[in-house]
């Protein structure tokens, strides 16, 4: 207390001075700020062309692909980066106000969401159309799938004989009690799986087949897919299910990661009929983008070969466009046949699954 | 006539506190005002089957939590303060270190560390040739666990608080209470820690809060909560799963609402003030032998638990595989953290200041509702509180972008939103209850008569308010920023929904990584939040060594454990003296 002057001088002078500082990147961010963009110009206030886009995607090499689409095009990505609900809510409260040019986001059931909600404006790109197949884009091009992951059964090498397990519906076989490792109902790519087997089997069914499998857990699901198949592989379980791309990104990872891995071998379910359960990660273009030609263009990058394979590759997922090259070890995985089951079907059934597995008790 | 001016005065005097609480609390009633909306079925749904679970893992933590933190926090503060044993003077700031950790970092090392197919058990395994089911080892995914590990992060704020409290009181007490024959032990209960109650309970609130408004670390166990429930069914890709969200949220709020009005009934039947005016050395015990062992053994476990062993986790993970971003592009997010906080924590604490001192002004009740009204956010996961956020900002900006377009004639688009101004505005939300707690309790600590005798020699509310309690409750504002200044840095959520673009700071990082399941490469971002959190939460430590009535500031830490009984009263009567003087 005794410099009591001096000190609350220097404090009043360090926030002067924070408030100040903050005020400079809080005029950058407006100044690139996309809202500052004029309606149809598809350009920033300072005329060098932008696309922002909102994404729930988070890979590193994400921004390398960007990257190599402003090289090429000279428009600038802005990015926002969140959760996809919060993305989504954003939007909408932004409404005719919004910046936002492009959604990204990962699984089915949220591009389904979005387009309930009606955020997407249809596009027609021959470029688009081309390249992706159609059922992993919306008929009406409100969105366009971009990459895709298989969502498998991982065997434990040596306990369980390949061809013991071959099909989604073993996982419930009362043979595998106590040896079944799988995470949370919340995880959003549980209920796409769980959409596929209502598709196939009906509720009915759909509902034994997860009290099956709710009995047959190793241990309440915990952790996510790496630590499913670290279980596996440690033994604490023989059979988990989990992505494609994590076993993908483990073979290349820590050393006890690439160990665990060589225990682990994937199986690709359903071979005999609909084929394995597939989901991808995709984007539209939102309803009144100031961007809109330039969000066409980004989007038709993201399909051109080098951008699917980056943006594919390095992340271990399954590229959309035929015949760009897979990353070594998916090659190594071998071919499978795709459950080609639209996307939009497990979207819409996802309120249903998710009330299903609370009745069946998986946490 | 006179009554409308009166009333008038009165609603003039009501416009600070009601204009923050609006302000601040929005996004709150945005919440609350979700009860009554229909859910398509889904809020049955929800009661029928996962409530009672997450009714019973809430209630389990929130004891849990509570109960260990008391007794760590309660615990090492008296050891600490009022005993002598080796290493005291280095645990004593040691002990806070777990709060620059963020709970959800903590969460991962010790599953990292601890589960199945983790380095410990793998060790076990091979060492003795066991497989699964031939050994007994604590599960860490589990209620217990997750009380371990919230516990360790989080019993500072109680130490902090228990520590502040034992410091402030009087000698006179305890030596009354060791001439009338009660032992150590005795003291502690019948006399220091009722005094400390207070000051304890505002600290558990805090904690109580923060355990409620867990996400991460929680769900990270897949130990199912109401925390975890409402983020869950939030980020459901269907019609209603937002509301029934905010539903949920809004039943938590029920719960800390009550946890509000046992507190305040709490520190109501406990309104004292050191009546003594007499400081001098507190008795320090010296402890020897086996004792002094323990005593040490004791302090040392929590931080090494909560700190120790989660950093060297970091530390061994960074070298075994960092993030592999550029420096520079963690330079920038580090910045951004840290402009974020500056600026979030000088608010939170000048509107705390303004809220409490018109809390004590005119201390009517609706002065007590608005203040309690404007914590509440700190019990919401931060999720739904940003959602929350996003309607009354959304709704300004589209009426000032139009209220500009109607005077000159062209639209500025959004304005507000997207802006580094809405964060801001999201972490008050947050975080007012931290600063707004501290600046509380250091306000009933300065004894009302003192507000008598200022307006007595002619101050006007505003002078007094400036000369007098502005600077006895400098440590007290100064613990406040801090603390909102390491939750800013640690919190997610709100940054995540609210962030302008091409904006990252250090927690967006480490949560892209790991959310990703790349623990390894997000250790580097997480040593970060680490040491930016590691400042501040030493100069909290350093401040509240100093912080013993009387003793000096500019002292060092040594000394000031020296005999320095004789000159106590004289030091601080010229400090009372000065403040009465500068009227």
């Amino acid at each position: 207390m005794r410099q009591n002057p001096k000190v609350s001088t220097l404090l009043s002078l360090l926030c002067l001075s924070l408030l100040i500082g903050c005020g400079a990147p809080s005029e950058n961010a407006a100044s690139s700020d996309p809202s500052a963009a004029n309606g149809q110009g598809d350009a920033s206030s300072d005329g060098s062309p932008v696309v922002n886009v909102y994404s729930s995607r988070h890979y590193d090499v994400d921004d390398e692909v960007y990257e190599s689409f402003t090289r090429e095009t000279g428009i600038k990505v802005n990015l926002i980066e969140s959760d996809s609900a919060a993305l989504l809510e954003r939007i909408k409260r932004e409404g005719d106000q919004s910046p936002a040019d492009v959604f990204v986001t990962v699984d089915a059931g949220r591009l389904y969401q979005a387009q309930q909600e009606g955020i997407f404006d249809p596009v027609t790109s021959e470029i688009l159309t081309e390249r992706i197949p159609a059922n992993l884009r919306h008929p009406e091009g409100l969105w366009f799938g971009l990459t895709k992951r298989a969502r498998v059964i991982m065997i434990a090498k040596d306990r369980v004989e390949s061809g013991a397990i071959t099909r989604y519906e073993d996982l419930a076989n009362p043979k595998w009690q106590g040896k079944v490792l799988i995470r949370s109902s919340s995880n959003i790519y549980n209920q796409s799986l769980m959409g596929s087997i209502i598709a196939a089997a009906e509720e009915k069914g759909a509902e034994a087949w997860c009290r099956g499998l709710v009995a047959n857990m190793a241990r309440p699901p915990q952790g996510g897919d790496r630590d499913q198949i670290r279980a596996v592989a440690a033994g604490e379980g023989d059979i988990a299910v989990a992505n494609t791309y994590y076993l993908a990104a483990m073979m290349v990872g820590s050393p006890e990661d690439q160990a665990a891995a060589a225990k682990v071998q994937p199986i690709f379910p359903n071979q005999d009929n609909r084929g394995a359960h597939v989901n991808i990660s995709g984007a539209g273009v939102v309803k009144g983008a100031p961007n809109r030609a330039n969000a066409i263009r980004f989007l038709e990058h993201l399909t051109s070969e080098q951008a699917q394979e980056k943006f594919a590759g390095a992340n271990k997922e399954y590229p959309v466009v035929a015949g760009v090259a897979l990353a070594p070890e998916l090659e190594g995985f071998g071919e499978f046949r795709e459950d080609d089951l639209n996307a939009s079907v497990f979207g819409a059934s996802n309120q249903q699954a998710l009330m299903l597995m609370d009745r069946c008790g998986w946490r | 006539m006179v009554g409308a001016r009166r009333r008038l005065a009165s609603w003039v005097r009501l416009a600070p506190s009601g204009l923050i609480t609006l302000f601040v609390a929005s996004p709150v009633l945005v919440i609350a005002a979700s009860l009554g909306a229909d859910t398509g079925g889904l809020w049955a749904h929800l009661a029928s089957t996962v409530l009672p679970e997450y009714l019973r893992n809430t209630a389990l933590l929130a004891t849990g939590v509570a109960v260990t933190t008391v007794i760590i926090g309660v615990g090492t503060a008296w050891l600490v303060t009022l005993c002598r044993f080796p290493g005291r003077s280095l645990l004593r700031w040691a002990l806070l270190l777990p709060l620059a950790i963020p709970t959800y970092l903590n969460a991962y090392a010790y599953t990292d560390l601890l589960q199945f197919s983790g380095p410990v058990q793998t060790w076990l395994r091979t060492t003795f040739d066991w497989s699964r089911g031939d050994y007994w080892f604590p599960q860490i995914h589990s209620v217990s666990g997750a009380i371990l590990v919230l516990a360790l992060g989080l019993y500072p704020y109680v130490y902090l608080a228990a520590r502040t409290a034992f410091l402030e009181q009087s000698v006179c007490a305890l030596e009354v209470g060791r001439t009338l024959g009660l032992g150590p032990w005795h003291n502690f209960f019948r006399v220091a820690l009722p005094l400390a109650r207070p000051s304890i309970i505002a600290g558990l609130t805090l904690v109580l809060m923060e355990t409620l408004a867990e996400f991460g670390a929680v769900q990270y166990f897949g130990v199912n909560t109401f925390a975890t429930g409402i983020y869950r069914i939030h980020n459901q890709p269907f019609p209603h799963a937002l509301t029934a969200a905010a539903q949920l949220a809004a039943c938590l709020l029920v719960l800390v609402a009550l946890l509000i009005g046992i507190e305040s009934l709490a520190r109501r039947s406990a309104r004292f003030h050191n009546t003594s005016t007499r400081y001098r050395d507190l008795p320090s015990w010296q402890l020897r032998g086996p004792r002094a062992t323990l005593a040490t053994a004791l302090c040392a476990l929590p931080v090494i638990w909560g700190f120790g062993i989660p950093v060297l986790l970091f530390m061994t993970r960074n070298l075994q595989r960092g993030d592999t971003l550029a420096r520079a592009k963690f330079l920038e997010f580090g910045r951004n953290s840290l402009v974020l906080a500056a600026v979030a924590s000088v608010l939170a604490v000048v509107l705390a200041i303004l809220l409490a001192i018109s809390e004590r002004l005119h201390s009517t009740p609706l002065h007590r509702f608005l203040t309690r009204l404007s914590g509440i956010g700190y019990a919401i996961p931060g999720s739904v509180i940003a959602i929350g956020i996003l309607v009354p900002l959304y709704w300004a900006d589209h009426r000032l972008s139009a209220m500009i377009e109607r005077l000159f004639g062209f639209s500025p688009g959004l304005l507000l939103g997207g802006s580094l101004l809405a964060i801001i505005y999201g972490y008050q939300t947050r975080f007012l209850a931290v600063s707004l707690n501290f600046v509380q309790a250091g306000l009933t600590r300065i004894k009302p008569s003192l507000d008598g005798a200022a307006r007595t020699l002619g101050a006007t509310p505003v002078r007094m308010i400036r000369s007098v309690h502005l600077p006895m409750l400098r440590g007290s504002l100064t613990a406040a920023g801090l603390l909102v200044f390491v939750d800013v840095i640690k919190e997610l959520p709100a940054t995540l929904i609210l962030c302008p673009p091409n904006f990252q700071t250090l927690a967006m990082r480490v949560y892209n990584l790991a959310k990703d399941e790349r623990l390894a490469e997000a250790s580097t971002g997480a040593l970060a939040i680490i040491v930016i959190g590691l400042l501040p939460v030493l100069l909290l430590s350093r401040m509240l060594d100093h912080s013993r009535p009387g003793a000096e500031g500019s002292r060092p830490a040594g000394a000031a454990e020296r005999k320095q009984a004789p000159t106590h009263e004289s030091r601080l009567r010229p400090d009372r003296r000065r403040c009465v003087a500068r009227l």
